[in-house]
């Protein structure tokens, strides 16, 4: 399976997705890579090829607190975004170029409240991260 | 502080305010609002970045071997750019005045491979749907989904190219994100003989698809020509890196600014003292400074940076399709596709041509498997680093202490050197396309096809689910919001 985790480290809580994915990477789970992103791609939907499962981890603004995990399916959803696009989005393109659906695909988003440049992650991030660091590791153990 | 025509209007009281915010598939935050009279008429149209970004204070205090991988977090969409015109600073600083052959090839190597993926999705992804589906197309279809079912091939070569730049830049800067492989004074890493065999495979395919894609471009412009060439259109002065002997060159060169029929202001100027030629002026209603040619002063002196100067304005470009394809395009319509805004896709498409190209060249030259990476020389306390990034002239600039701290930085990036030429673009097309008409969803989309030309990145590096919904506002002369539009938010 896949983990690909959106955001700047360097941009308050945007870094919420780059900390969830190095915890991943360090606990090393088999059958799990983690791919970290500034921002979603198009290209991103050849990360899909010959995946069983993608999780998608990603900062929210306005979003459930502290964290959402839901299933993600592929949706034409590009409009509120502007170079980056959604998960939904890629998962989109993936079924447009290989006319195949796409694996299956969840979402965790925590919540963040600041995402000012220079800036390190808030102490409700922090406190929503590691509820969502449990959740993540279950769900990826789970997998194997 | 000067004042051009709509840029504000004579009598704003009573006028009815249109807000667009923030920008669809335009970087960061930004909004575009006009002033409307009650028969519909355009008083005022500006362009507003209405974020600061506080990149300076974020590089003042690190170490200065620090500053090209964290400068890639200024930007989410060219974070190369950065990390090579921090590098060619920071040479100065560490007293590198020539850097290896290896060194030098892989860092332009890095950087044409960030060109053809930038550009790629700018294309394919940004823009190709305003044009091959319609500016005022339904909204829902106006994406790359869309144009996905209407163009299932052109959608798949878009990925495919932006896939193989990332993968000239894996190689070269060590990672997908967070690359390492510029330092100051070389890189820290070539090429195994291993990955410039992966990358040689597919360069043929992808100078290929680069051609299918000017083939494309001139098509739209060939079917409706006259759009084409007047929609946002304005004549402006220039500025961009040439090379000494004229040619196009985004790594490095000197600097050269023309006027609007191409006579020459000043050429291969160096670029170590940028600020004896170009200023920076503040306006009360934007946070983005509007810089200008010292010389003309800041009413005539604004200027226009990227592809569409880059093409018109060097003697050749030194990659022969790259070179026929320049030429074709400033003779087409007796050079007007050469000064249209929508010119920008058309001449990004013959930079994508050309980096192909030179990244084919490249990978055929055994420099870039050498094992000499870094030079080095005398301290220098300052450095500068100017490169022709996708968007336009990229300029960093630092003083470093005696404890190898950045003591102070300048940056200009290309969305502000195309500060003013963006909000004349919005000026052209608002007097064309909405003066005197009942706004709708289609027509304001011609506003934003126009910024859309420049490319702008307004305010990278961030972005998180649920930030950034499209809003657009309809306000009456007490204040009051009268209609709200808000484009797919979630």
């Amino acid at each position: 399976m896949l983990v690909l985790a959106v955001g700047n480290p360097s941009r308050g809580d945007d870094a919420i997705g780059p900390e969830l994915a190095a915890r991943l990477e360090a606990a090393a789970l088999p059958g799990v890579e983690v791919i970290s992103e500034f921002q979603l791609q198009v290209e991103n939907a050849l990360d899909l090829v010959g995946r069983e499962r993608v999780i998608f981890v990603d900062a929210g603004v306005g979003t459930p607190a502290p964290y959402e995990l839901r299933r993600a399916a592929a949706a034409p959803d590009f409009l509120h975004t502007s170079h980056a696009i959604s998960p939904e989005a890629v998962l989109a393109t993936y079924e447009r170029l290989h006319g195949a659906p796409a694996p299956e695909a969840w979402v965790l988003c925590v919540r963040g409240e600041s995402f000012e440049l220079g800036d390190g992650l808030s102490d409700a991030a922090r406190r929503r991260v590691a509820a969502a660091w449990e959740d993540l590791a279950r769900h990826c153990a789970r997998m194997e | 502080m000067s004042t051009l025509p709509l840029e504000t209007a004579a009598h704003p009281e009573g006028l009815r305010r249109v807000v667009i915010e923030p920008l669809s598939r335009v970087e960061g935050h930004g909004k575009v609002t006009l002033l409307m009279d009650e028969d519909d008429h355009v008083q005022q149209a500006r362009l507003h970045i209405v974020e600061f970004r506080a990149f300076e204070k974020f590089i003042q205090g690190r170490p200065y071997w620090e500053v090209p991988v964290m400068v890639q977090r200024l930007c989410g969409i060219c974070p190369v750019s950065h990390h090579l015109a921090a590098s060619k600073a920071l040479d100065q600083v560490v007293g590198a005045t020539q850097l290896t052959p290896t060194a030098e090839k892989i860092r332009r190597l890095m950087h044409y491979g960030q060109i053809l993926q930038s550009h790629a999705l700018h294309f394919f992804y940004l823009s190709s749907p305003d044009l091959l589906l319609g500016f005022d197309s339904e909204i829902a279809k106006r994406n790359i989904v869309g144009l996905a079912a209407e163009y299932p091939d052109i959608a798949k070569q878009g990925v495919l190219l932006r896939k193989y730049g990332q993968e000239v830049i894996r190689h070269t800067a060590g990672k997908r994100i967070h690359g390492t492989g510029s330092v100051p004074g070389g890189v820290n890493k070539s090429l195994t003989a291993g990955e410039r065999a992966e990358l040689q495979k597919d360069i043929y395919q992808v100078i290929a698809w680069s051609r299918d894609a000017l083939r494309l471009v001139k098509r739209l412009f060939e079917a409706d020509f006259e759009t084409y060439c007047s929609f946002g259109s304005f004549e402006s002065r220039t500025l961009s890196l040439v090379r000494a002997d004229g040619a196009m060159d985004l790594y490095h060169g000197g600097l050269r600014a023309t006027q609007a029929d191409g006579r020459r202001i000043f050429d291969h100027v160096d670029y170590g003292r940028y600020w004896e030629q170009i200023s920076e002026e503040v306006k009360a209603w934007s946070y983005m400074k509007f810089p200008y040619l010292t010389a003309l002063g800041h009413e005539d002196g604004w200027y226009r940076v990227g592809p569409l100067t880059r093409v018109t304005r060097c003697d050749f470009i030194p990659t022969p399709l790259a070179d026929r394809e320049r030429r074709e395009f400033l003779a087409f319509e007796d050079g007007r596709a050469a000064k249209a805004t929508l010119g920008f896709h058309w001449a990004r498409m013959i930079e994508m041509l050309h980096a192909a190209e030179a990244i084919k060249d490249l990978l055929h030259d055994d420099d870039l498997l050498g094992k000499d990476l870094v030079a080095g020389g005398e301290r220098q306390a300052r450095g500068v680093g100017v490169i022709e990034a996708p968007r336009g002239t990229l300029i960093h600039h630092y003083r470093v202490d005696e404890n190898d701290q950045v003591a102070r930085a300048n940056l200009i990036v290309s969305t502000t050197h195309n500060n003013h030429a963006m909000n004349i673009a919005i000026r052209e097309v608002a007097k064309k396309y909405l003066d005197g008409r009942r706004l709708t969803e289609g027509l304001l989309n011609h506003i934003e096809v126009a910024v859309r030309a420049f490319d702008p990145c307004l305010s990278c590096a961030t972005h998180a689910i649920g930030k950034m919904p499209l809003e657009v506002q309809l306000v009456d002369a007490a204040g009051a919001v009268v209609d709200t539009l808000v484009r797919g938010s979630r």
